[in-house]
């Protein structure tokens, strides 16, 4: 067996791979999270749960009305969208006057109710989500052996976060939302309707979370801990990147999740505290966070 | 910082002129304190003091200072961990014990305060939430914690090495004497002139920098005295209880003592003792039932961001009662 550091080339890129495919889903979640709160100044501790709602949301078309993996993958984001933009209507909105903490609060009250209601329903462990038949099996890349669907979900997830960085960086809608955020008044006389735009950003990125969650039922077990597990990773990840940059947030994603699977392979004790730990270094010699604009 | 300045100052008035009605209504605290034994569980009202003086802590820090700190169980449950095991495997005196907390949560808080004090607002909550985290998976693998079944069996041993402290009455007089000195403290705290250069900066940031403050110290100040006093409530409830988990490290238990201080009245002395009342009360009286309290938790924290942002205490500093009282 061919060995790279004294560790087998098997076992590093598989958790290489691991490492991947989290940073996947770091990079979907920072991304909603940097996008939501660039515009509204609220950070989303929902994230989390909106992601679990995702999966949930999926599982839930399966059981009851037979609707499969691929129509869950538009359809549960639409749902999750739609709860968002109700929330973001009839509360959040009503918080944008006041200091962006209580904008946090609330959320984290959202999470905790969300959370608490899927685990009285459906118990704390996890129900088992299958994987599309056209993605199961895998592939031998001859160095490795990759399952199918791991690799759909890395491809499809860079294909969306490209796709979130586009609407925002190249169309006009785009162009709406980057000037609301750095002068909405102003954007608002211009005959914008900006409290739309607001709900529909606040959408975006709680569809974006259940994307993410729709993607994740197959790997991880649909349960309704999954969120508050992931969201502060999330958490540091947003810190590390800075919430400056759209790019800098998928970045960032992705470089965090291969760092917490190399970690895996070579010092597997301290794989759940890496990030915090690259968290803590970034802000001792880069308090910004590596894209970050504001000092 | 708009809403929270507004109830600051009706509560500073308060706090200025200490008038006879107040101090007749903080005798009769006391007094009902001391008789409370007599007619509830006494294990309940000494679990009610700690989490009120662990909300009171963390107050000093979002009432004060204006940081909202979302890694607090860290320093509970950190000084819950060391108290448990300097009292158990070392066979320290609890006093000597609960310093060993104290210092230990102080320790935390220096190195906690010091990363997160590099950025502001949102973002010092994601970096004490994200560092708070890190601890709970430290506290998870390292040995003297014993993972998932915690530090079991704590002897509460002999105060001073006379006063017998498995003695139900007398664990319930030293929790409340630790109590009314840990208020004491506080008060003393903030309305010392370091507490009111941490008002001033919670107000105005760059003001209190332009005046010649070194923000950076103070915040870092608060940040160690507000831990070092979430370690003594700690600390004292793993006496209480005669065990350490992880229950008092994870984030949830950040988040409770968030919605106590919320409750009750952020920025106002005695808000989070009301709060964390209720929450405890609620806890105890949800126990038994299969209902999630995390529910009940979120929507009381949703209502209360929504409807009720000054709190118990600080509705009632501002309603027309209150005012007549002087507060």
């Amino acid at each position: 067996m061919t060995m790279i550091f004294g560790i087998p080339v098997q076992a590093l890129f598989g958790q290489l791979l691991i490492g991947l495919i989290n940073g996947s889903f770091y990079a979907l979640l920072s991304l909603g999270l940097a996008v939501i709160f660039g515009l509204l100044r609220v950070i989303n501790f929902a994230h989390g749960a909106q992601y679990m709602l995702g999966a949930f949301v999926a599982y839930l078309l399966l059981q009851y009305l037979g609707i499969g993996y691929w129509p869950a993958l538009i359809v549960a984001p639409v749902i999750v969208g739609l709860f968002g933009a109700v929330i973001e209507r009839t509360m959040l909105s009503r918080l944008y006057d006041l200091d962006p903490l209580y904008g946090l609060l609330f959320t984290f009250g959202l999470a905790l109710t969300i959370e608490g209601t899927f685990r009285y329903l459906y118990g704390a462990s996890g129900q088992p989500y299958a994987a599309p038949a056209l993605l199961s099996g895998g592939t031998n890349l001859g160095f490795m052996f990759l399952p199918n669907y791991r690799g759909w979900v890395v491809v499809v997830s860079l294909v969306a976060c490209l796709g979130t960085w586009l609407l925002i960086e190249k169309t006009k809608l785009g162009s709406y939302l980057r000037a609301a955020t750095e002068n909405a008044t102003l954007v608002q006389a211009f005959g914008v309707n900006v409290p739309v735009l607001l709900t529909f950003t606040y959408a975006l990125g709680a569809g974006l979370a259940a994307f993410a969650g729709v993607l994740a039922a197959p790997i991880y077990q649909v349960s309704p801990l999954m969120g508050s597990n992931m969201i502060i990773v999330v958490f540091a990840v947003v810190v590390v990147g800075g919430m400056g940059s759209i790019m800098g947030a998928i970045l960032t994603g992705y470089m965090l999740g291969i760092a917490e699977g190399l970690t895996k392979v070579f010092y597997p004790e301290a794989s759940n505290i890496v990030i915090f730990v690259i968290m803590a270094i970034v802000l001792l010699l880069r308090p910004a966070g590596l894209f970050g604009r504001d000092a | 910082m708009v809403e929270l300045s507004e109830k600051m100052t009706t509560t500073e008035q308060a706090e200025r002129g200490t008038s006879s009605i107040q101090l007749g209504i903080l005798l009769a605290g006391v007094a009902c304190l001391l008789a409370a034994p007599m007619f509830f569980y006494p294990i309940f009202l000494m679990k009610l003091l700690c989490f009120a003086l662990f909300a009171c802590a963390f107050n000093l820090l979002l009432g004060y200072t204006g940081l909202l700190s979302f890694g607090h169980a860290t320093f509970f449950g950190g000084a819950a961990y060391f108290t448990a095991h300097a009292v158990k495997e070392w066979g320290l005196n609890p006093e000597l014990g609960i310093l060993v907390g104290v210092l230990g949560a102080a320790a935390l808080g220096l190195v906690v305060g010091f990363v997160a004090i590099r950025r502001q607002g949102i973002y010092f909550a994601m970096i004490t939430l994200a560092l708070g985290q890190m601890f709970y998976f430290f506290c998870l693998q390292a040995g003297f914690t014993h993972g998932e079944d915690g530090i079991q069996s704590v002897p509460r041993g002999h105060l001073f090495g006379f006063i017998d402290l498995s003695v139900t009455s007398n664990m319930y007089y030293f929790v409340l004497a630790v109590f009314i000195i840990g208020m004491a403290v506080i008060w003393r705290f903030i309305n010392s002139p370091f507490g009111m250069i941490l008002k001033s900066i919670r107000e105005n940031e760059a003001r209190a920098t332009s005046l010649g403050y070194s923000v950076a110290h103070y915040k870092l100040g608060a940040f160690v005295m507000s831990a070092a006093l979430a370690g003594l409530a700690g600390g004292v409830k793993t006496l209480v209880f005669q065990f350490a988990t992880l229950t008092d490290v994870g984030w949830q238990m950040s988040g409770e003592v968030i919605l106590m201080t919320l409750l009750g009245g952020i920025g106002t002395l005695i808000g989070p003792i009301f709060g964390a009342g209720l929450v405890v009360t609620l806890q105890n009286y949800l126990a038994t039932s299969d209902f999630p309290v995390t529910i009940i938790t979120g929507v009381v924290f949703m209502v209360c961001v929504l409807l009720f942002r000054r709190g118990i205490v600080g509705e009632f500093y501002a309603s027309r009662i209150g005012k007549k009282l002087g507060f």
